[in-house]
């Protein structure tokens, strides 16, 4: 199976917001109740019922003004933070096509992922389980594009074989961001200015201390898991459960 | 639109103005990119920076309603940089006809041309005629140098229009004009192509229709008319609303665009005799000389065949103007309001949203004594009786709602922007007990003929002698299911007796092939005669699904169906020279093979205009060319800035005439409190201009029913320049108020460098914007913005005037 890939050409988008729309429908997302906050961005960020998002960043262009759209979502990392922090095997994973999925019966609510992400994307749901954009997996695998991509009228979104969307962007002389960030993003971008004016990092990586957590403490951890295990079984057996004061438990402080 | 969404990609020059079209007709934007990505260049030309501008080249702001102006510079731009096509000019258009030399243009007559009569607020166009020769026919100077030609008429007239005018009229930056001018006039060469994509911006003005006449000066004067990529391109707001005014949605026009009888055309002979245009021009088409044909036709099928000719074949039965009636929009709330009309049917529409000056329209729903609202939803309409201020127990209208069933729930067809007919089919069932709409039609229609066999009444005629052949009738004689594709093919057409036409044998029931063959012996029924031939023989061709493209322009003439005759680009015989060759080898809509035409279905079929028993390009207009000086217009034959009704100057800065000099003053013929205006008022010191967004359609009584969409739009704003916030106090997000002469919304401040104050006149002009999708009914969305819209209308049609009012802004304390 080849990896495949978003490719979103900013220069593309008008900002109707179909994708955001067509994701919620096709995911079954609640509607979420909003304010006008002197924007037409709306919701404000990612949330557990909003899996992309269109940004609206307003600039000075020399005399000129600029606005641009930005289709936000979960980048599809080759090497993945998210996954690669996940305790729980399976909870997040890469499907055969390259996408970074999820899967809520093996989460086990730790919320490392949200650290473990570059791009600030995984969110809790209402019953404490990951969620995010999954590259509409299940239309993926029955031969369909993602629904962002199917509502799109401009082509501002595509979805295809990585390689090829990235052979056709260079032919048009189009300069790509995420090519070959943390083993190539599997979300591509056209940019009409530099990264950090859409708020996307330069340079992404995945933190230092989840290098340090999943290359050396986690297999480290593995061992040192069951050792804790061990002694903690030792501790009751030999000291019995611990008592909490009551005086620290959050929801009886009130009065603030 | 003369030409059609796809070929919208053929375009080397787009210009949007009048319309935000990537806000609000998105999809027209994949063929937008689709030029531009082969290197067509885009611009927006709008008083706010849009979604449209993001994408444009070149972006240039103007003040609501001085289009006519910026175009007007644009006109003289093109003349005397002689920019202009003056071949296609003198074959396809009235630019070398002389005109008398008794008329008179606003340049000499302070605003006014020659025969204006104060008294009657109306022109005697006596002086606009053109001079004929002794058979009748206009003359011509073919050089264009008559100083009384076309040509060198239009040139003075817009000679005022320098753009130091025109920039200190508009508020644009000269610099600007001067480049949308040049980018623009570029397409004047042949096999160069300019389009125009607008919507409401244009139209919704006190001088809507000359807005879009003056682009179509342009488009003469550069040769852009029936060429692919080319055009002038309405955006309707509606799917189907090209299929609603082609089946007669407006007072003055039956289906197919046959006029609404007037009283005074007493029988059916008249009507023909009084509404069909003639020509003495031999080399006139004059397609409308076949009227008789089509109102004949129209009156078969809507009427008991079994009334004969001797009957008029029941125009008596038609609904007649009286002298001088106009019933549009603001007329019927007008009447409405005064307690004129007693019961009103609300069928798809929210006009306590919609409304200009939807205060008066919310009161005026309060005078009826019934009302039936139609729609997928309950809204401010259906609900108005319980709506903000109104004392519920005061009103005494009976209101009815009809459940309709949405788009998806139904099988017909629908028309869009570029005349195509599309069948589409029932996805799912309708809604618990809502209905199609033309089931509720044939409900109300066997219940209303019921009550007048019953009861009697006045007129029962005209209902009791209705052709309703729509399906199987039960032993009750009432049709329960009503058969969608009986109405396609009786607006089709059949022949009523067995018939020879064209040497062709037809039978009595056979449908008629196409309007060419209808007939004004009674023989034939068409319920519209410019869908003749959308469902014929051949079957139901709106249901067409042919991706086949031979002309290579993207025409794909089996895919639906197109009026007229499937032409898809109308006006195609000027595409052509007078041998029949294409200006553009490239896009060529039509050609002349040496023996026939090839492409396209061409505009008539006679042979190119070098030959002999050849017809002009220009077929449904009595000189058979196309009108650069217009003389069916109120106003005057050209173009002329005139201000708003509201206004934030004292004076035009082009002449001593204010506003327009022939529109209907509401305030002035006996006008009410509701009707007030505020012109040059510091009271009202800021221009205002209203508009739709992407995540909301029309009123939004179907999108605030979908919360993704309300989501993502959630109330109602205003956006205003970061300059008027400061001197107002205001920060993004603050709630503020915004009042007009009529009444006031609530809504939070978008404080955006997208609007930007301008420089008119030597003084600073600030300009607000707020969309008219919102209404009370959905909790927190605020109200509509057409609580600020004024009562006045365009002169030619009376749209009323919602871009371009005067308002004042506070933060809300």
């Amino acid at each position: 199976m080849k990896r495949k890939s978003f490719l979103i050409d900013t220069t593309l988008c008008t900002a109707c917001r179909s994708c955001q729309v067509a994701c919620k429908q096709w995911n079954k997302l609640d509607a979420e109740a909003t304010v006008n906050r002197g924007s037409y961005e709306n919701p404000p960020d990612l949330t557990p019922q909003l899996y992309n998002q269109i940004q609206f960043i307003e600039q000075d262009k020399g005399d000129d003004l600029q606005w641009l759209f930005i289709n936000r979502r979960c980048m599809h990392c080759a090497d993945a933070g998210c996954v690669k922090v996940c305790p729980s095997a399976g909870a997040l994973y890469h499907t055969k096509e390259g996408m970074v999925a999820f899967n809520q019966d093996k989460c086990i609510e730790c919320h490392y992922c949200v650290n473990g992400c570059p791009f600030d994307v995984p969110r809790y749901d209402a019953r404490q389980k990951v969620t995010k954009c999954h590259a509409c997996s299940d239309r993926v695998q029955n031969g369909l594009a993602p629904a962002c991509v199917k509502a799109c009228p401009t082509q501002a979104l595509k979805f295809g074989d990585r390689d090829q969307l990235i052979a056709e962007a260079r032919a048009a002389g189009k300069k790509l961001y995420g090519e070959n960030d943390l083993g190539g993003l599997g979300v591509l971008y056209v940019l009409d200015d530099q990264p950090g004016t859409y708020r996307l990092p330069k340079n992404p990586a995945i933190p230092a201390s989840i290098f340090f957590w999943k290359d050396v403490v986690k297999p480290l951890g593995i061992l040192g898991f069951w050792g804790a295990v061990g002694v903690a079984a030792l501790h009751y057996v030999t000291v019995g459960p611990q008592k909490f004061d009551e005086s620290d438990d959050p929801q009886h402080k009130g009065g603030e | 639109m003369t030409n059609h969404w796809i070929d919208i990609r053929n375009s080397d020059v787009i210009l949007i103005m009048g319309s935000n079209a990537a806000e609000n007709h998105p999809i027209s934007f994949k063929y937008v990119l689709e030029a531009m990505d082969k290197g067509a260049k885009l611009i927006s030309v709008d008083p706010r920076f849009t979604r449209t501008s993001s994408k444009a080249d070149l972006y240039a702001p103007l003040r609501s309603g001085t289009d006519i102006a910026f175009l007007g510079g644009m006109i003289k731009y093109i003349i005397e940089n002689k920019l202009y096509h003056a071949e296609y000019m003198r074959l396809h258009t009235n630019s070398t006809f002389l005109v008398s030399p008794d008329f008179k243009m606003p340049g000499e007559l302070d605003g006014l041309f020659s025969g204006y009569d104060a008294k009657k607020r109306a022109y005697d166009k006596t002086s606009w005629n053109f001079q004929r020769d002794a058979k009748g026919v206009p003359k011509s100077d073919l050089s264009m140098s008559d100083p009384n030609c076309v040509l060198q008429l239009l040139k003075k007239h817009f000679s005022r229009y320098d753009l130091d005018t025109v920039s200190d009229i508009t508020g644009t930056p000269k610099e600007k004009l001067a480049e949308v001018y040049k980018i623009y006039g570029s397409s004047g060469q042949a096999g160069k192509a300019a389009t125009i994509m607008y919507a409401m911006g244009w139209t919704q003005h006190t001088v809507g229709t000359q807005n879009i006449r003056t682009m179509a000066i342009i488009q003469l004067l550069l040769g852009n008319i029936g060429i692919a990529g080319g055009g002038v391109n309405a955006l309707r707001g509606e799917s189907n609303v090209q299929g609603s005014t082609d089946h007669c949605l407006l007072f003055h026009i039956l289906p197919g665009y046959l006029p609404t009888p007037k009283a005074s055309w007493n029988d059916l002979a008249k009507y023909i005799e009084k509404s069909t245009p003639t020509t003495s021009d031999p080399m006139s088409a004059n397609w409308w000389g076949n009227r008789g044909k089509y109102i004949t036709s129209l009156l078969r099928a809507h009427f008991d065949t079994k009334l004969s000719a001797g009957d008029g074949f029941g125009y008596d039965l038609l609904p007649k103007l009286d002298a001088g009636q106009n019933a549009s929009w603001l007329m019927i709330f007008d009447r409405m309001f005064r307690g004129d009309i007693k019961g009103f049917f609300a069928w798809g529409q929210n006009p306590a949203c919609s409304g200009s000056n939807a205060g008066k329209v919310r009161k005026a729903l309060g005078k009826l004594d019934w009302l039936v609202t139609a729609n997928l939803f309950d809204n401010e309409t259906a609900s108005f009786w319980k709506g903000p201020g109104v004392d519920s127990a005061s009103i005494d209208t009976e209101v009815f709602f009809l459940p309709a069933a949405a788009s998806f729930e139904k099988e017909g067809s629908i028309t869009n922007s570029g005349r195509w007919a599309q069948w589409r089919y029932q996805a799912t069932k309708p809604l618990g007990n809502s209905r199609h709409d033309s089931e509720m039609m044939n409900e109300l229609y066997f219940r209303v003929a019921e009550l007048y066999k019953k009861e009697g009444g006045a007129f029962p005629d005209a209902i009791t002698k209705l052709s309703w052949n729509y399906g199987f009738k039960g032993i009750d004689g009432k049709i329960q299911h009503l058969d969608i594709h009986a109405v396609a093919k009786e607006i089709n057409g059949y022949f009523l007796e067995d018939k020879v036409v064209k040497g062709k044998q037809f039978k009595k029931g056979d449908l008629v092939p196409s309007f060419a063959y209808l007939q004004d012996d009674g023989s034939t029924n068409s319920g519209n005669w410019l869908y003749c031939q959308s469902y014929n023989g051949k079957g139901n061709n709106m249901a067409r699904r042919s991706q086949n493209d031979p002309s290579g322009v993207g025409l794909y003439p089996e895919w639906s169906w197109c009026w007229p005759v499937n032409r898809r680009i109308l006006y195609n015989r000027a595409s052509v020279d007078e041998t029949g060759t294409p200006w553009d080898k490239n896009h060529p809509v039509i050609w002349w093979s040496g023996s026939g035409w090839k492409g396209d279905v061409p505009d008539g079929g006679w042979k190119p205009l070098n030959q002999a028993g050849t017809r002009k390009s220009f077929i449904m207009l009595p000189d058979g060319v196309a009108s650069i000086f217009g003389a069916k217009m109120k106003e005057g034959p050209f173009p002329e800035h005139y201000e708003p009704l509201e206004s934030p100057i004292e004076k035009n800065p082009m002449s001593g005439t204010r506003i327009n000099p022939a529109i209907k003053r509401f305030y002035e013929d006996g006008g009410l409190e509701e009707d007030a205006f505020h012109t040059n008022d510091q009271r009202y010191p800021f221009v205002a201009t209203t508009y739709r967004v992407t995540e909301h359609w029309q009123t939004g009584v179907m999108t605030r029913n979908t919360p993704w969409l309300l989501e993502m739009q959630p109330s109602m704003f205003v956006e205003l320049s970061p300059e008027l916030a400061q001197e107002k106090g205001i920060k993004g997000g603050d709630m503020v108020k915004v009042s007009s002469g009529r009444g006031e919304v609530e809504a939070v401040a978008i404080v955006t460098k997208r609007f930007r104050p301008f420089k008119v006149q030597g003084k600073t002009v600030h300009q607000v914007g707020l969309p008219w999708c919102y209404g009370w009914s959905t909790p927190n969305a605020g109200d509509s913005a057409n609580l600020l819209t004024p009562t006045i209308g365009d002169a030619n049609t009376m749209i009323p005037e919602t871009k371009a009012f005067q308002v004042n802004i506070e933060k809300r304390g």
